[in-house]
C-alpha cells in the first residue's frame, strides 16, 4: 500500500426524506474546515452520494462545500443495502484512493462504515467528536481523531498510521455545516454503476412507522430534562414541560431504568442538543451527559446535592428537590398565563 | 477455616441482590402501606427457583446449599422484611420437614410443587394457648381408620392466607403429653379447613398472618408426616432450621437499615457539612456495622453447620438471638441518624424498625433461644 | 439449530471515576458486568432456544476473568461457553478483534450469530459488522425484535431513527441487538448450582490458526495516541432557596427570555 497515492477527504452523504441528511452536511462542513486548515495538502472535499436519487439531491453536496460530488447512480438502488453499498464503496476506494472517509454515525452509517473498513482492512474510529491533522507535522495528512470512550468518561485520540483510507464516523449534531451556497462551483461526477453482480441476502419486507413519531429534541428551544433523581415520576416533568413549551430530555441513567424512552436521551450515547435553555432536573451531571448538552446557551440545574457536577456547567444552580419545584413552576406559569391583564 | 463465600455462593448472592433491588425494593413501601401480600413477587421468585433453594432438583429444588438459601433471605430482607419471611417460612418450615421426615410418596406429591414454587407452604404449630409452651396442643386429631379427624385452631400462621400446603401439628394421644403430638400435611382445599382472622400487625405488614380453623377436617392416613407421636420432635427440629432463616431476616433488616442511614448521613447537611463528617455519627455507624458483621458470622456459621449435617441447634439459637437484638438496635439508631425525616413514611427506616421487632419473637422468642443455648452448655 | 452469541465483559462505566490528576480512569473497584446490548442478545438467543429448541453458545474474547461472566451465562441457560484468551489477542482494536473472533467461528457450526450492537466501554458498534465481514456473512444491525426464525431464514424488525424496517435474511447471518430488544432473564438458582461444573472451552492463539500480524495490539490499524479526561469548569451561581422561591426564579428566567408569552 502506497499511502502517498491516497488523497482527498470523502464524505458519505446519506439521503433521508429526499434530501441529504443534516448529519452529512455537517461532515461536509467539517471536511471543508480540515482542508482549509492544511492547505499544503491541497486536498479536495468529495461528497459521495449513492442511490436512485435525482441529480438535484446529489448536487446539494456541492452547495454545502463539496469540491466534487461523486454520484453512484442506479435506478434499482431504491433502498440502503449493506452489501451493495459496501461493494460500491470498495470499487470507489480501489479506483479513487480516498485518503480520508467521513461517515455520519447514524444507524445507516454505523452499519455501513465498519463493513467497508473490514472489507478493505483499514482502521475505523467511531463517534469522533474532534478531528485535526497531525499537529506536530504541518505536511502530514494523518488524522488525529478524538472520541469518547467508557461511556464518555474518558477521551482518546486515535490515529491510523499504516492503513488507508483513514475512516471515521461522526455523531450528528457535533460538527457544523457551512452555509448553503447554490452558486458554488464544483465538479459533478455522475457514474452509472452496475449492481446486478452483487448478491444481497437481506431483503426489505416493509417499512413501519414508529407509534409515536420519534421525538426530535434536537430542534427544541427549551429542554426540560430529568435524571435518575426524577425516578419514575416523569409525568411531573412532562406536565411542566407542556406548560413552559419545552421538549422533555433525559439522562442515560433515567433511560436505562426505563423511566422514559431512548428518544429523549441526551448525552454521549444519546442526542447532542444546543437549545436556548436547558433545565437539568435531578441530573448529577456525569461527563457523558454534559457532552450532550454543555453547548446549550443557558443552563439551569436543579439538584438536591449541592456538589453535583451539573452545577459546574450551569449558569444558575438551584439546590432543592426537582419533584417539589417543578409542580410549583407549573403553577407559577399557569397563574401567569391566566392573569386577567 | 474459610470466611469467604465460594464462587457459587457469591454468584447466588449476586442474583438475589439484583432481584431484591429490581423487583422487591420498588414495591416494598406499598406492600407495607397496603398490607398487601406480594403475590407477583412470589411468582417471579418461583420462576428463578428461589422457593426451594436448598433442595435437590429431583424434588423441584435448586440444588443449592443452606448458606445460599440464607443469602436469599438476607438480600430480600435488606429491602423488604415481608418478602424475606415469606421465603423463610415457606422453605424452612414447610418444605424442610416434608423433605426430612416425609416418605418418598409425600416428597413426590408435596415437596416437588413446593420447592419448585408452584405452591406456597406454611407451618401450623402455634395456638391461642400454645405459644412458647408449644406442647400444650389443643388441636386434636382422632384416628378414624383410614383418616384422622382434625379439630382445632391455629393462630399467627405466616403465609396463612396464601399457602397451598400446611404442615400442621395436632394431639393424637393426650395421655402422652408432648409425645402424643403428631404432624400432618394438609391442603388448603380440604373440607372443613378454613382461614380465620388475618392479623393487623406492627410490622411485616404484607406477610399474611392468619388463624387456621379446622372443623372436622378428614385428613387421609397417608398425610401423617413422620410416625405418630413424633410431631413435637419434628416441630422442634424444624424450628431449629427456621431459626436460621429468621436470623437471616433480622440480619438483612439490620444491614438494610444501616445502608439507608449511611446514604442519608452523606447527603444530609447541617452546620455546613454532611452529618457523616461528625465523629458521633461515624462512631455510631462503626459500632452498628461491627455488630451486624458479628451477627452475619453467627448466621453464616449456623447455615454452614446445617450444610455439614452437624447438630446446629445451639448455633442457630445464638444466631437468631443475637441478630434479632442487633436488628432492633440498628433500626432504632438508623431512625435516630435520620432525625425527624426517619420518623416519616418518606424514608424506609421506620418500616424497617417496625419489621425488626418480630424477629425477637416468632419461631421461638429470644427467651426460648437462651433456653436452648443454656441447656446445651449446662447439661 | 445453533446460535452463537458474542459477548464482552466490560467495566460498569456508570460507576467509573476519573483520576483528575493523571487524566486516566480509576479502574480498581469498578465492577465488571456483561455488556448490556450483548446480554439482551443472549436473552434473544435463549428465547429462540425456548421456542425452537436451538442450542446456544456464548463466545467471548477476553482475559481469564471473563470466565466468570461465562459461568453466569451458563446460569442463565447457555448450553456451551467459549473463551478466546491469549496475551497475543489483547490491545486489539475492533478490526483485530473481529479477525480473532472470525478465526474461531470458522471452526464451528452455526446458523445464527447474535452480537450486541455496541459495548459500553468502546462504544464503537463495529465488532458485530466487522466479524460478519470476515466471515462473509450478511448482517442486520440495530435489531429491535426477532419476528420469525427457521433453519432457512430469519425475519427481524430493525429500528432506525424515525421508523422501523422489517427485513428478511437467509441463514447463516449476523444480527446485532439493542439492549431494548429484550429484558434479560435472571440467572436460575439451579443454573448457578451447576454453572461451575460445566466446561468452558478455552481457545488460545495456538488453537486458532491465525496470522499474528492481524490480531492484538500489534495487528490493530488504529492506535491510541493519547487519552485524557475532560475538564469541567465552574462558573455558576448556586442558590439555596425553598421550593416556591426556586420555582419563581426559573419562571423569571423563562419570562425574561420571552419564552412565556401571554
Amino acid at each position: 500500500m502506497n499511502i502517498a497515492e491516497y488523497k482527498d477527504i470523502y464524505v458519505f452523504c446519506e439521503e433521508r426524506e429526499n434530501k441529504i441528511h443534516d448529519s452529512s452536511l455537517e461532515l461536509l462542513g467539517e471536511a471543508v474546515r480540515l482542508v482549509k486548515d492544511r492547505p499544503s495538502l491541497n486536498y479536495k472535499v468529495v461528497g459521495v452520494v449513492i442511490g436512485d436519487h435525482s441529480d438535484e439531491l446529489a448536487k446539494m453536496a456541492g452547495h454545502y462545500g463539496a469540491d466534487k460530488v461523486i454520484f453512484l447512480h442506479n435506478e434499482k438502488l431504491k433502498h440502503y443495502s449493506t452489501e451493495i453499498y459496501t461493494e460500491l464503496f470498495m470499487d470507489l476506494i480501489k479506483n479513487d484512493k480516498p485518503d480520508i472517509i467521513l461517515i455520519p454515525a447514524t444507524v445507516l452509517g454505523r452499519d455501513l462504515a465498519p463493513r467497508i473498513a473490514a472489507r478493505c482492512d483499514t482502521g475505523l474510529t467511531a463517534d469522533a467528536t474532534k478531528l485535526d491533522f497531525d499537529p506536530e507535522n504541518k505536511e502530514s495528512a494523518l488524522l488525529y481523531v478524538t472520541r469518547p470512550a467508557f461511556g464518555g468518561n474518558l477521551f482518546g485520540t486515535i490515529i491510523n498510521e499504516t492503513k488507508r483510507p483513514q475512516m471515521t464516523t461522526i455523531r450528528p449534531g457535533v460538527m457544523e455545516p457551512v452555509h448553503r451556497d447554490p452558486e458554488r462551483d464544483f465538479q459533478f461526477d455522475k457514474r452509472e454503476v452496475s449492481i446486478d453482480h452483487i448478491e444481497d441476502k437481506v431483503k426489505l419486507i416493509e417499512v413501519l412507522q414508529k407509534d409515536n413519531m420519534a421525538v426530535d429534541i434536537t430542534k427544541a428551544d427549551i429542554i426540560l430534562s430529568g435524571g435518575r433523581g426524577i425516578g419514575d415520576n416523569f409525568h411531573v416533568l412532562e406536565e411542566c414541560a407542556k406548560m413552559i413549551g419545552a421538549e422533555v430530555g433525559a439522562s442515560r441513567g433515567a433511560v436505562d431504568k426505563g423511566f422514559i424512552g431512548k428518544d429523549h436521551q441526551v448525552g454521549q450515547t444519546g442526542k447532542t442538543v444546543r437549545p436556548k435553555v436547558y433545565i437539568a432536573c435531578g441530573i448529577s451531571g456525569a461527563v457523558q451527559h454534559l457532552a450532550g448538552m454543555e453547548k446549550s446557551d443557558y443552563i439551569i440545574a436543579i439538584n438536591k446535592d449541592p456538589d453535583a457536577a451539573i452545577f459546574s456547567v450551569a449558569n444558575i444552580g438551584l439546590v432543592g428537590d426537582a419533584l417539589e419545584i417543578l409542580p410549583l413552576l407549573t403553577e407559577e406559569i399557569r397563574l401567569y398565563r391566566e392573569r386577567p391583564y | 477455616m474459610n470466611f469467604d463465600l465460594s464462587p457459587k455462593q457469591a454468584m447466588m448472592q449476586k442474583l438475589f441482590r439484583e432481584f431484591a433491588i429490581n423487583e422487591v425494593e420498588p414495591i416494598a413501601a406499598e406492600v407495607d402501606e397496603e398490607e398487601r401480600f406480594p403475590e407477583e413477587t412470589v411468582k417471579k421468585m418461583s420462576e428463578i427457583g428461589m422457593l426451594g433453594i436448598p433442595f435437590e432438583s429431583k424434588y423441584g429444588g435448586g440444588d443449592g446449599d443452606n448458606l445460599s438459601y440464607i443469602l436469599a433471605v438476607e438480600e430480600l430482607s435488606k429491602v423488604c422484611g415481608t418478602t424475606g419471611v415469606i421465603v423463610s417460612a415457606h422453605t424452612s418450615l414447610a418444605c424442610n420437614p416434608i423433605y426430612t421426615y416425609g416418605t418418598e410418596e409425600q416428597r413426590q406429591k408435596y415437596l416437588i410443587p413446593l420447592a419448585s414454587g408452584q405452591k406456597l407452604g406454611a407451618f401450623g404449630l402455634t395456638e391461642p394457648n400454645a405459644g412458647t409452651d408449644a406442647a400444650m396442643q389443643q388441636t386434636v386429631a382422632v384416628d378414624e381408620g383410614d383418616h384422622y379427624r382434625i379439630n382445632g385452631t391455629k393462630i399467627f400462621i405466616t403465609n396463612g392466607g396464601y399457602a397451598d400446603t400446611y404442615v400442621v401439628f395436632a394431639m393424637t394421644d393426650k395421655a402422652k403429653g408432648n409425645r402424643g403430638i403428631s404432624a400432618f400435611i394438609m391442603e388448603k382445599d380440604m373440607e372443613g379447613f378454613s382461614i380465620g382472622k388475618t392479623e393487623h400487625k406492627l410490622g411485616i405488614k404484607g406477610s399474611s398472618t392468619t388463624e387456621l380453623i379446622f372443623k372436622d377436617v378428614m385428613v387421609p392416613k397417608e398425610n401423617l408426616l413422620g410416625p405418630e407421636g413424633k410431631g413435637f420432635m419434628i416441630a422442634m427440629s424444624t424450628l431449629d432450621g427456621g431459626r436460621i432463616g429468621i436470623a437471616a431476616q433480622a440480619l438483612g433488616i439490620a444491614q438494610g437499615a444501616l445502608d439507608q442511614a449511611v446514604k442519608y448521613t452523606k447527603e444530609r447537611k447541617q452546620f455546613g457539612r454532611p452529618i457523616s463528617a461528625f465523629q458521633n455519627t461515624q462512631f455510631t455507624i462503626a459500632d452498628l456495622q461491627t455488630k451486624i458483621d458479628a451477627a452475619r458470622l453467627l448466621v453464616y456459621r449456623a447455615a454452614y453447620m446445617k450444610d455439614m449435617n452437624r447438630n446446629y441447634s445451639s448455633e442457630a439459637a445464638m444466631a437468631k438471638l443475637f441478630a434479632s437484638e442487633v436488628a432492633m438496635e440498628v433500626t432504632t439508631k438508623s431512625i435516630q441518624l435520620h432525625g425527624g425525616y426517619g420518623y416519616t413514611r418518606d424514608y424506609p427506616v421506620e418500616r424497617m424498625f417496625r419489621d425488626a421487632k418480630i424477629t425477637e419473637i416468632y419461631e421461638g422468642t429470644s427467651e426460648v433461644q437462651k433456653m436452648v443455648i443454656a441447656s446445651k452448655i449446662l447439661r | 439449530m445453533n446460535i452463537l452469541v458474542l459477548l464482552k465483559q466490560v467495566p460498569d462505566t456508570t460507576e467509573m471515576k476519573i483520576d483528575k490528576e493523571k487524566g486516566t480512569l480509576i479502574r480498581e473497584g469498578v465492577p465488571t458486568i456483561t455488556n448490556p446490548d450483548d446480554l439482551a442478545g443472549m436473552e434473544v438467543a435463549l428465547r429462540l432456544k425456548d421456542k425452537y429448541g436451538a442450542k446456544v453458545t456464548a463466545v467471548t474474547m477476553g482475559p481469564p476473568q471473563a470466565e466468570n461472566m461465562l459461568r453466569e451465562l451458563y446460569a442463565m441457560g447457555a448450553d456451551h461457553a467459549v473463551l478466546l484468551t491469549d496475551r497475543k489477542f489483547s490491545g486489539a482494536d475492533t478490526w483485530a478483534t473481529s479477525n480473532t473472533l472470525a478465526a474461531f467461528i470458522k471452526q464451528v457450526d452455526f446458523d445464527l450469530i447474535i452480537a450486541g450492537r455496541q459495548a459500553i466501554d468502546g462504544d464503537t458498534a463495529q465488532v458485530g459488522p466487522q466479524t460478519a465481514e470476515k466471515l462473509g456473512l450478511p448482517q442486520i444491525s440495530y435489531v429491535d425484535d426477532v419476528l420469525e426464525f427457521s433453519k432457512e431464514k430469519i425475519v427481524v424488525k430493525k429500528a432506525l431513527e424515525n421508523n422501523y424496517e422489517v427485513l428478511e435474511c437467509s441463514l447463516p447471518c449476523v444480527i446485532t441487538t439493542l439492549s431494548t430488544i429484550a429484558k434479560p432473564r435472571y440467572m436460575r438458582v439451579m443454573g448457578i448450582s451447576h454453572a461451575f461444573e460445566k466446561d468452558i472451552t478455552i481457545k488460545t492463539f495456538d488453537d486458532l490458526n491465525i496470522d499474528p500480524a492481524i490480531i492484538g495490539l500489534k495487528g490493530s490499524p488504529t492506535k491510541v495516541k493519547k487519552t485524557f479526561t475532560k475538564e469541567v469548569h465552574s462558573n455558576s451561581d448556586i442558590l439555596h432557596l425553598d421550593g416556591k422561591a426556586s420555582a419563581r426564579k426559573v419562571a423569571e428566567i423563562l419570562m425574561d427570555m420571552n419564552f412565556i408569552g401571554k
